[in-house]
């Protein structure tokens, strides 16, 4: 009896969506009168397991091994396979990420067990987990329920409050692993991010649009950006046209995210780009045109031209930060 | 190198959402192929056209998707199938597309990474486990040789070179290709190429769903924000003022 949250770790750290999910689980929890647990994987990360229980795990299970030092669906999903076997918990959480959704519908098909992707909500309702999720890019949602044990689920990033972190250490669960063959392998991995945070992580996102002209304006996001502290976005147009990498584009057919505030420069919100950013929680819009779509998604829209707003805005941040 | 394509046919993304009776309304929507099973196809296609083989598309879905079936014919897939009336969940999907596939002889099994209307992200990546086949999800590079695939992988910030043996199950992400229009000559050979039916009783599965689905519901309507009157100077300062004290997000 337990819910789970699968941790997950690049080069020795944690994802802020496995500590977002042990938030939610501890309330969810409590709520079941059940134990929350979490389940790490890697190499050598035995010293992330505290962080895991300041967010609440009351029990980590530590697998480490070599080869499990790089990713790979079929490893770390014969480990979570096995662990879920021997312990049957009622629930396992993944985050909504390349890494979760890579590995938990394996887990779940392997356990013959039905499973929510990206959810954006979970309550209990009647002793049992509902959850809701976005379908049609966001034009609608459900409220599910699985009725399988365990019940699998992926948490969206960036929607579920943080708690506090409590000063505790883990109560170590060590796993033996002894892998069969990985027929998949990670060769190389290459990070582009740049050092400026993620998109899907991001707590502030500043966006262009065609309305950018050229990939060189693009300079005057990065500058608001940096006094943010926020990832940089783009429209489809603006990929197309070859001023940003498609891993940047936001909507239907690019990123989903869910900052806190989402500042639109120069787009005009179609349908296919409100998908990727609508569940944004304040948006702010600015289009030289007062009829552009976005306005009626934005919380806060200035009808001028951006080449002129947009430095204002950067200076005024500086002095309000 | 035989190929075989799992592809769904998916609202057109201008589609208006409605409800009916607590359901989706289905009526007077225009239905495409998922797109990202569209770069699974053309895929497919590339390959066959450098290797020879043959390329099989599969979905499960209704009468209508047919269509969709047609339209991957056309493009130059030689043979489809279609599993008639499914009920339940993405378990289910994939349990029936492993038994659809049992009897073929394959080498690779493309999909599409997610699927725009339901957008679950699971069924490529359960029928991999259901055929105990190695999987490498949203490729946007796939080369083969030697009975090896090299697969270039999206993360987050960056990317990944994934090898495996085949056969697996690659999931397509848009920058792997561009997918080709029916020809005109295609759309007429299509019509004679096979397009087989069977329904999961056929195939001889028979699956529980293991989601419910208790409500769908459109999301509240979102009130027009507020305009910002002002020169640029003025509007900048006022928002900057609005972003801090009114919705304190910064
Ligand atoms: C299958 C499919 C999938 C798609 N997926 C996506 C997706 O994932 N993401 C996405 O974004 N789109 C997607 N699209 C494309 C989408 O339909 C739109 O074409 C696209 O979002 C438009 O981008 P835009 O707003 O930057 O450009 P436009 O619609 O051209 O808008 C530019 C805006 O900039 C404004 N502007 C111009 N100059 C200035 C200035 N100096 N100051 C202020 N404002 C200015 C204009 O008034 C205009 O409103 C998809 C389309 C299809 C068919
Ligand atoms: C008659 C019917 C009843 C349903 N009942 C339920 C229900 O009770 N509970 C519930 O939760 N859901 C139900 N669904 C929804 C169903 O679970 C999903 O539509 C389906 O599992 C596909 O998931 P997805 O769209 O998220 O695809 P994804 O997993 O996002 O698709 C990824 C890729 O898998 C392949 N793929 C996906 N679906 C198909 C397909 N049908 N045929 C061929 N290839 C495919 C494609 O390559 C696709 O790009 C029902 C659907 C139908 C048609």
């Amino acid at each position: 009896m337990a819910i789970w949250v699968i941790a997950e770790q690049r080069d020795g750290e944690l994802k802020k969506v496995s500590l977002e999910m042990l938030s939610k689980g501890q309330e969810l929890a409590e709520e079941l009168g059940t134990e929350l647990e979490a389940v790490l994987i890697g190499d050598e990360i035995e010293g992330l397991a505290d962080s895991l229980a300041a967010y609440g795990a009351a029990k980590v299970y530590v697998a480490e091994d070599e080869e499990l030092g790089t990713y790979s669906s079929e490893g770390y999903s014969q480990v979570i396979s096995e662990l879920i076997e021997e312990n049957e918990p009622d629930a396992v959480f993944f985050g909504h990420t390349a890494f979760g959704k890579d590995l938990a519908p394996r887990v779940a098909q392997k356990a013959g067990a039905g499973m929510v992707s990206d959810i954006t909500a979970v309550e209990v309702e009647a002793d049992q987990l509902v959850f809701t999720r976005p379908i049609y890019a966001g034009k609608a949602f459900t409220k599910s329920k699985v009725l399988s044990k365990p019940v699998v689920a992926t948490f969206r990033p960036n929607v579920q409050d943080l708690g506090e972190a409590a000063e505790t250490s883990a109560n170590i669960e060590t796993v033996d692993v002894d892998l069969a063959d990985i027929r998949a392998k990670v060769k190389e991995v290459k990070q582009q991010s740049g050092g400026r945070v993620l998109l899907t992580e991001a707590d502030i996102i500043v966006s262009g649009g065609r309305g950018m002209k050229g990939p060189e304006n693009f300079d005057i996001l990065e500058q608001m950006a940096d006094v943010l502290g926020a990832a940089v976005g783009a429209s489809r147009a603006a990929v197309d046209a070859g001023w940003r990498e498609h891993q940047y584009q936001v909507g239907q057919t690019g990123k989903t995210v869910s900052p806190t505030l989402y500042i639109a420069c120069g787009i005009s919100g179609a349908i296919q780009h409100l998908a990727g950013m609508s569940s944004s929680k304040y948006i702010a819009a600015i289009n030289k045109d007062e009829e552009a779509n976005i306005f009626n998604m934005a919380d806060y829209g200035i009808v001028n031209d951006l080449f002129k707003v947009v430095p204002v805005l950067t200076e005024e941040f500086k002095k309000v930060l | 190198m035989n190929i075989i394509v799992c592809l769904k046919q998916t609202f057109d993304t201008e589609a208006k959402i409605e409800l009916k009776d607590g359901e989706i309304a289905t009526q007077g929507i225009k239905h495409i192929i998922n797109p990202y099973d569209e770069f699974a196809v053309e895929e497919a296609l590339k390959i066959k056209e450098a290797q020879g083989g043959e390329v099989t598309v599969i979905s499960v879905g209704d009468d209508q998707a047919q269509e969709a079936l047609r339209q991957a014919l056309a493009m130059g897939a030689d043979k489809a199938m279609l599993v008639k009336n499914p009920q339940g969940d993405e378990y289910a999907v994939a349990k029936v597309l492993a038994k659809a596939v049992a009897g073929m002889e394959y080498d690779l099994i493309l999909g599409g990474h997610v699927a725009i209307d339901d957008g679950s992200g699971q069924v490529a990546t359960r029928l991999a486990q259901e055929l105990d086949l190695p999987q490498v999800n949203v490729v946007t590079k796939l080369e083969l040789k030697d009975g090896q695939a090299e697969c270039t992988r999206e993360i987050e910030g960056g990317s990944e070179i994934v090898e495996t043996p085949l056969p697996a199950v690659v999931t397509c992400q848009k920058g792997l290709n561009e997918p080709r229009y029916p020809s005109l000559k295609g759309i007429m050979q299509a019509k004679k190429k096979e397009l087989k039916q069977v329904t999961p009783e056929e195939l001889g599965v028979e699956v529980e769903k293991q989601v419910e689905i208790l409500e769908i519901f459109l999301p509240p309507k979102k009130e027009a924000g507020k305009i910002i009157e002002g020169e640029a100077e003025e509007a900048g300062k006022e928002l900057v003022r609005l972003l801090k004290e009114e919705a304190k997000v910064i």
